[in-house]
């Protein structure tokens, strides 16, 4: 694995990153795709919730709340 | 949120529920598109038809239709739900899929969100796969404009292939375009040269493998190459939708069962396993989209979300996220509490007044005394009571929270609290349905819908009746405003009530949490579901249409239910209190009966007799308690709060009694409809009775401690 690819929860706020790999299965991954989020998408992280968790992405101009446990399954490479 | 006619069921069309062509006469319409493009808003627009309509996803939870008529044509629109893809992923897509492609639908409209267009385009393409008969409708125009969007409708149509209207349905911008070009594609004025998808040489291979044999087995009712993808890409659903719809067993036909398993055994040789297909015909759509959208669509202000950032960094931050929204549900309550008295109070005047004249009518007529105390007593007075004292904090309270709604803050209550209901091993979408719970829980219960996972949404249907509807709300208002405000003095009093009713609400919810996590750990076990929220952008509300249509909306309704549901029970009320046996009433004896299970739940025979007799509505329940106290079975007329309080004090309520009402009130089996609701969507007994069971078992609890805790410490 490259060494510049992170985890989409740990990509810091207001930083983008293109996705790289998607490594959640079934209908997880279908949600994802559904939602734009292919090899090469561009990601924003945008907001994180008060408590922490979820954090908002602007993803292809829409924002989409994910949980840790599936931004932990989608590397990115930081911009 | 609210409990229209639609939600509850007079149009709702079922799951696979098929128009039935033979009885309507007219061009049935598809309207499709992503969740919160303001669908509803065009549909409505269109039909004239009242459906609610808000900014959130997941709006319409059901297929509702209405009619209009063009150019001496009757067409039928039918309002499929929101979805971002028409692959099955959730029963909502399947249900949207399975209308586009079995219901033939005359034209299918793709409503789109211009603000949000490329990612909107995915489902147009997909749907172009199906059929030809689309017309794309770019709606929010206004929106991207604002945002200095430009689209170029022209060159988006040229590239799909079939009509782009850029619309602004809030303000009937284009819709007269629209409903032309959907004439026109209906009746097959304009042919539409549809885009078609190309996909990898091996794919497109493997399509022609097997699509021979699909043409054979659908005999040309359906597009083929379409469903030859689908097959390859293993959509069980679609098989099932096949039979269903067509009666085409595909399993049964060899041949076709051959060429499928050739064609895959050819993708797997290729190196495209199952997921790497989705991927690649995902990912050829998502390729198509953002290559139109260059040329179709440029933006004069890449910073255009910026507005909403910054509001969105205020209102779910660390520090201020859940004080405003605590705060916010505070100044509403606050609202309606102080605003609803005098409305009250004016109402009741004017009802009592009416009855004062009935009165005299029956006088003049000579009418027995015991029919004027059945109806006018008994019926008309319960029905006077129900309307002055629940109709105005209804008619206030309503419009505030349809006001958040429409703002679009609603789905930033969901992200605040997602947290909570992770560790509760519930899904974040739970906060939705709740807060359309508060609209009525029916209608929440309805919501859950947008819930995936089965698991998670049986969660939602079982705790929503934890949340407040606007049935109970007066209920809780009312106890909070003598018993808790009581007792501070003047305005501080509805500053108090206020909080107290934010609490109540508040324990509502944390009831819910604690009850998820248990229902999670024993009969519902599993862990939560991959998840994904969309945050859609702030828009500014309607608020005349909102007032004015809450207003009338709510005010139907609840006359409506008052009349139907009210009425008889006054009826019932009075017979059970004027019908003596052993020279006692029917109602004291049942009252006697109930009392030693009341007092130990700090309550008393008749208010538990009066929360059962209030099975068919919340409303009814303090009304009936009035009632009951009253020797002669029927209310006294209502003059203010403090007459209230009066009655309640004399028949021996203490702010003990108060507060465990409000409990119970917050926490015991969900209403008729609500129940009747449960079952239809669960389609089982099982968990209508464990829906009806949990809450009334969390109540009896609650309201034990609380009683006996407080007389334990001598504080009642």
């Amino acid at each position: 694995m490259k060494e510049n690819l992170i985890e989409l929860k740990n990509l810091p706020l207001g930083r983008t990153a293109k996705v790289k790999h998607l490594s959640s299965i079934g209908a997880a991954r279908r949600r994802l795709l559904d939602l734009g989020l292919i090899n090469g998408t561009v990601v924003e992280a945008m907001h994180k919730s008060p408590s922490g968790d979820p954090t908002a992405y602007n993803i292809r101009g829409a924002v989409i709340a994910l949980r840790s446990e599936e931004a932990s399954k989608i590397l990115v490479e930081l911009n | 949120m609210g409990l229209t006619n639609q939600s509850t069921g007079s149009s709702l069309l079922g799951n696979g529920t098929i128009i039935d062509r033979t009885s309507c006469s007219g061009f049935i319409i598809a309207l499709s598109g992503n969740p919160n493009v303001g669908k509803s808003t065009v549909f409505n627009s269109l039909t004239g038809l009242n459906q609610h309509t808000g900014n959130w996803p997941g709006k319409t939870v059901a297929t509702c239709y209405g009619k209009y008529k063009y150019k001496n044509k009757n067409f039928i629109l039918v309002d499929i739900p929101g979805t971002y893809s028409l692959m099955a992923n959730s029963a909502e897509e399947e249900i949207a899929r399975d209308f586009v492609c079995f219901e033939n639908p005359d034209a299918t409209v793709v409503v789109t969100d211009a603000t949000c267009l490329e990612r909107n385009l995915n489902l147009v393409l997909q749907t172009l796969e199906i059929t030809g008969k689309v017309v794309v409708c770019v709606n929010l125009i206004d929106e991207a404009e604002r945002k200095k969007i430009h689209i170029d409708c022209k060159k988006l149509s040229d590239r799909l292939g079939v009509p782009v209207i850029a619309t602004n349905a809030r303000s009937k911008r284009g819709l007269d375009e629209l409903t032309d070009a959907v004439y026109n594609i209906a009746l097959g004025f304009v042919r539409a040269n549809p885009l078609q998808i190309t996909y990898d040489e091996t794919i497109e291979q493997a399509i022609e493998l097997i699509r021979p044999a699909v043409r054979e087995v659908t005999g040309g009712k359906i597009n083929d190459r379409w469903v030859s993808l689908r097959l390859l890409d293993g959509d069980a659903s679609l098989l099932e939708s096949l039979n269903k719809f067509l009666g085409f067993n595909i399993p049964d036909n060899s041949i076709l069962r051959q060429d499928l398993k050739k064609a895959r055994q050819f993708l797997e040789q290729n190196g495209i396993n199952a997921d790497q297909l989705r991927d690649r015909i995902v990912s050829r759509i998502i390729s198509i989209s953002e290559e139109i959208c260059r040329d179709a669509v440029s933006f004069g202000n890449k910073q255009y979300n910026d507005t909403d950032r910054k509001i969105d960094s205020i209102l779910t931050s660390k520090i201020f996220g859940i004080p405003v929204m605590l705060a916010l549900l505070a100044v509403i309550f606050w609202l309606t509490i102080a605003g609803a008295n005098y409305p009250s109070e004016l109402l009741a005047n004017l009802l009592f007044g009416i009855e004062d004249r009935l009165t005299d009518i029956f006088i003049s007529l000579n009418v027995p005394g015991w029919i004027h105390g059945v109806l006018i007593t008994g019926t008309y007075r319960t029905l006077a009571w129900v309307v002055s004292v629940m109709l105005p904090p209804m008619a206030i309270f309503f419009p505030l929270f349809t006001l958040l709604e429409d703002l679009g803050y609603l789905p930033r209550v969901a992200f605040n609290l997602d947290n909570f209901f992770k560790k509760a091993c519930a899904h974040g979408k739970q906060a939705l349905t709740m807060c359309m719970g508060f609209g009525c829980n029916a209608a929440g219960v309805i919501g859950c819908r947008i819930i995936d996972s089965p698991r998670e949404r049986l969660i939602a249907t079982i705790t929503n009746t934890f949340v407040p509807c606007n049935g109970r709300f007066p209920t809780l208002i009312a106890l909070s405003a003598i018993f808790i405000g009581g007792m501070a003095n003047g305005a501080s009093g509805s500053l108090v009530s206020t909080l107290s009713l934010t609490a109540v609400v508040l324990l509502g919810i944390t009831i819910t949490l604690v009850v998820s996590k248990i229902l999670s750990k024993t009969i519902l076990k599993g862990l939560p579901s991959s998840f994904a929220l969309e945050l859609p952008p702030y828009r500014k509300p309607q608020v005349g249409r909102i007032i004015v249509r809450s207003i009338l909306d709510r005010t139907i309704f609840v006359l409506g239910r008052a009349a139907a549901v009210a009425a008889p029970a006054g009826f019932i009320i009075w017979i059970m209190a004027n019908v003596r046996v052993g020279g006692v009433s029917i109602l004291a004896h049942t009252a006697g009966f109930l009392d030693p299970l009341g007092k130990l739940l700090g309550m008393d025979g008749y208010i538990i007799l009066a929360f059962i007799l209030g099975l068919p509505a919340n409303e009814i329940v303090l009304p009936i308690i009035i009632m009951s106290y009253m020797a002669s079975g029927s209310l006294i007329e209502y003059s203010g709060m403090e007459q209230l309080r009066h009655i309640l004090v004399s028949n021996g309520w203490t702010p003990l009694t108060g507060i465990c009402v409000m409990l119970f009130s917050l926490m015991h089996f969900p209403c008729a409809t609500t129940l009747w609701t449960i079952r239809k969507e669960t389609r089982s007994m099982k968990w209508t009775l464990i829906s009806f069971a949990v809450p009334t078992a969390a109540g009896i609890i609650a309201c034990f401690i609380i009683a006996n805790a407080a007389r334990f410490l001598g504080l009642a």
